[in-house]
């Protein structure tokens, strides 16, 4: 754990959206295995990631996502009675439906899009960091990829854009070491990604992301560095994915239980509910109690989604473009 | 071609690999790979725990090893380019891109290397590539994993373009993709590896000539002509035409490039009237390109203007009661069809 100071308030509003994370993505579950939606990406492991980072951001400032991120999206402030109806392809969702659980996007929050292509938000978040610089704000940009995206030439090519022109960006590699089934020590040759760095003139660092305050320390001074025009930054955040690839898939297809029960033990919302609790900033049944509360939050966005209707079908043909004639 | 007495009934998915598995005992420079083609890149004790998204490469891992079997890192471009690379260079590899709609990422390696290598350097090279990607509405995957596109691949000469619509036609014609020496793009639709098997599937390798269409049904008073997942369509809709006292030919167009174009007219100039049925974007389609080529030819056969079936023209919808309406179905091609005939 760091020793860094942090205000109870902050480390609250963590601990709580973790465990918001954690709850909606077990809710999402049983309402994928209820058949209401298919193929979707879990977070539960991950939550750590895009909490110690978000909580730097404010308003204004972009993040970007993949085809797992309602972490990132909850992270970010999103309502989650909005995510759950889009998980459904209620026309109440985030995207009226259209975009379901692979692309969730609140553009009011700062959310520019969860996205279906490994890699192919990175360039776009370099854009939205581009914007940041040309119009003279100290806005950010985050985009988060996976260790599979390490791997996209266009991570490279965005890298190298984001070093020469000293853009307002952090690159978040969440390495939950597997690409579907494919292990990173098998796919990403030299075994880490943040030593990629070097070569495009930014600071590269693997911090352990099953700690929420090792990610906030260092994802702290990127966004400060980004903030004062010193440039980007590129965060590898070692961390695990619980669940299989798309939930059908049984991860022990291609891992062991030894070393799922290794990253368990080290569970990011357990090992800040310890600290909170060692620390004397909660006692554990304020903790327990606010676990109550975000379960409950969770059974009313559940409620809200599956009593929304869905889209009209004069739905299927609007918004493809925003002036057609 | 059939010597078996009785029928075999596989899946899609089993014919595809059954394919794969033969061409790859018959010819040792035939090799695959792709995003998790085995699974777990080789981890010990962890073999081919994958098999590919749709499971269509499973079991080649144990039968052919880390060699021609190769996990890829999730790098379109570099590994459908180095698929380019090595099918000048002496190989055949068979290279999955997981869905169409992951071209993007590696365009540039199909359509400026692989189409056109051959015609570049005066014929000189040969780029016996086949590359096989899911297809296709459907599955509640939103725009981004529903897409068909293939009007995009066949608008590039020297790229051949091939959609089985079931088990026979799915070993047959990927048996013959790898034997062809130029680049082939199988277009795999994720709804038929869903279907009940259904026809015989013999157990010997055949191949299915690439640019020959086949009826699958004889009929007499309009053509609907359908292309992988929409023959199926087409056939249903043939079923209930039937029911209603009218005789539907069904004509499986199989290849896309080249087209089998007389197979087509003569159906046409048959039937006198025609109902094109395609799942991809409606304009610049496979669909109005066979339009015009009936109007073109078979103008003064018909009796109704070609009639085209096809999704709205907007990018897929996430949303299932939305996703049903984008996908064409067997009413929307019976109403086709009730229209042409008047």
């Amino acid at each position: 754990m760091s020793a860094t100071k942090l205000d109870d308030k902050t480390l609250l509003w963590m601990y709580r959206t973790m465990l918001t994370i954690r709850r909606f993505e077990e809710q999402a579950r049983r309402e994928a295995d209820a058949g209401k939606l298919r193929g979707m990406h879990s977070a539960v492991g991950q939550e750590a990631v895009p909490t110690g980072v978000c909580v730097h951001l404010r308003d204004g400032d972009y993040i970007f996502g993949t085809h797992r991120s309602h972490h990132h999206c909850i992270a970010k402030g999103l309502d989650i009675k909005l995510m759950m109806a889009e998980l459904l392809g209620k026309a109440t969702g985030t995207n009226k439906g259209k975009g379901g659980t692979m692309h969730i996007a609140d553009i009011e929050k700062g959310m520019l899009g969860a996205n279906g292509i490994v890699g192919s938000n990175i360039p776009v978040a370099t854009g939205a960091a581009l914007r940041a610089q040309v119009q003279g704000t100290d806005l950010v940009s985050v985009v988060f990829f996976g260790d599979g995206a390490a791997n996209q030439g266009v991570l490279h090519e965005s890298m190298n854009l984001a070093g020469i022109w000293k853009l307002p960006i952090i690159f978040v590699c969440e390495n939950n070491r597997y690409a579907q089934s494919t292990p990173f020590e098998y796919a990403v040759a030299g075994e880490s990604v943040a030593d990629r760095a070097a070569g495009y003139d930014m600071p590269g660092i693997a911090v352990n992301g099953m700690s929420v305050l090792d990610v906030y320390e260092v994802a702290g001074e990127a966004v400060r560095r980004a903030r004062a025009g010193d440039g980007p930054t590129l965060i590898e955040a070692m961390t695990y994915r619980y669940m299989g690839h798309f939930g059908a898939d049984n991860p022990l297809m291609y891992r062991t239980e030894d070393e799922e029960d290794e990253f368990k033990a080290r569970d990011c919302n357990r090992q800040l509910k310890g600290y909170l609790m060692e620390n004397a900033i909660a006692t554990e049944a304020e903790l327990d109690a606010m676990d109550e509360e975000v379960l409950e939050e969770v059974a009313e966005a559940t409620r809200f989604a599956n009593d929304s209707p869905f889209p009209d079908p004069s739905e299927l043909t609007t918004d493809v473009y925003v002036s057609y004639r | 071609m059939v010597t078996d007495v009785g029928v075999r009934e596989i899946s899609y998915i089993q014919a595809f690999n059954e394919a794969l598995t033969d061409e790859m005992r018959r010819d040792p420079t035939v090799m695959v790979m792709g995003e998790d083609v085995a699974g777990a890149g080789g981890r010990e004790g962890f073999e081919d725990a994958w098999g590919g998204v749709m499971r269509l490469t499973k079991g080649l891992y144990p039968e052919f090893g880390p060699s021609r079997v190769r996990d890829t890192p999730i790098s379109e471009a570099g590994f459908i380019g180095a698929g380019v690379g090595a099918a000048a260079t002496g190989l055949r590899p068979v290279v999955e891109l997981m869905y169409v709609g992951f071209y993007g990422v590696c365009a540039d390696q199909i359509t400026n290397n692989a189409a056109k290598m051959h015609y570049m350097f005066g014929g000189k090279v040969k780029i016996p590539l086949t590359i096989f990607a899911g297809t296709g509405a459907g599955t509640n995957s939103a725009a981004q994993h529903s897409e068909t596109l293939y009007s995009l691949f066949v608008h590039f000469p020297g790229l051949k373009c091939v959609a089985p619509s079931d088990p026979y036609t799915a070993k047959g014609l990927l048996i013959a993709s790898i034997r062809d020496d130029d680049p082939v793009i199988v277009f795999n639709n994720r709804q038929l590896m869903g279907l009940r098997p259904e026809g015989h599937v013999p157990e010997e390798s055949y191949e299915i000539p690439i640019g020959e269409a086949r009826i699958v049904r004889e009929g007499s008073d309009v053509t609907l002509i359908g292309v992988g997942y929409t023959t199926h369509v087409c056939r249903q809709a043939a079923a209930d035409l039937e029911a209603e006292g009218y005789s539907a030919e069904v004509l499986d167009l199989l290849s896309l490039s080249p087209m089998d174009e007389d197979a087509i007219v003569s159906s046409v100039q048959k039937t006198r009237k025609v109902v094109i049925v395609d799942e991809d974007y409606p304009r610049c389609s496979m669909a109005g390109d066979i339009s015009a080529l009936v109007a073109e030819q078979a103008f003064d056969y018909l009796d109704a203007p070609p009639r085209r079936v096809t999704p709205p023209h907007t990018s897929v919808p996430y949303s299932r009661p939305l996703e049903a309406l984008y996908v064409p179905n067997k009413d929307d091609v019976v109403a086709a069809a009730h229209e042409v005939m008047e």
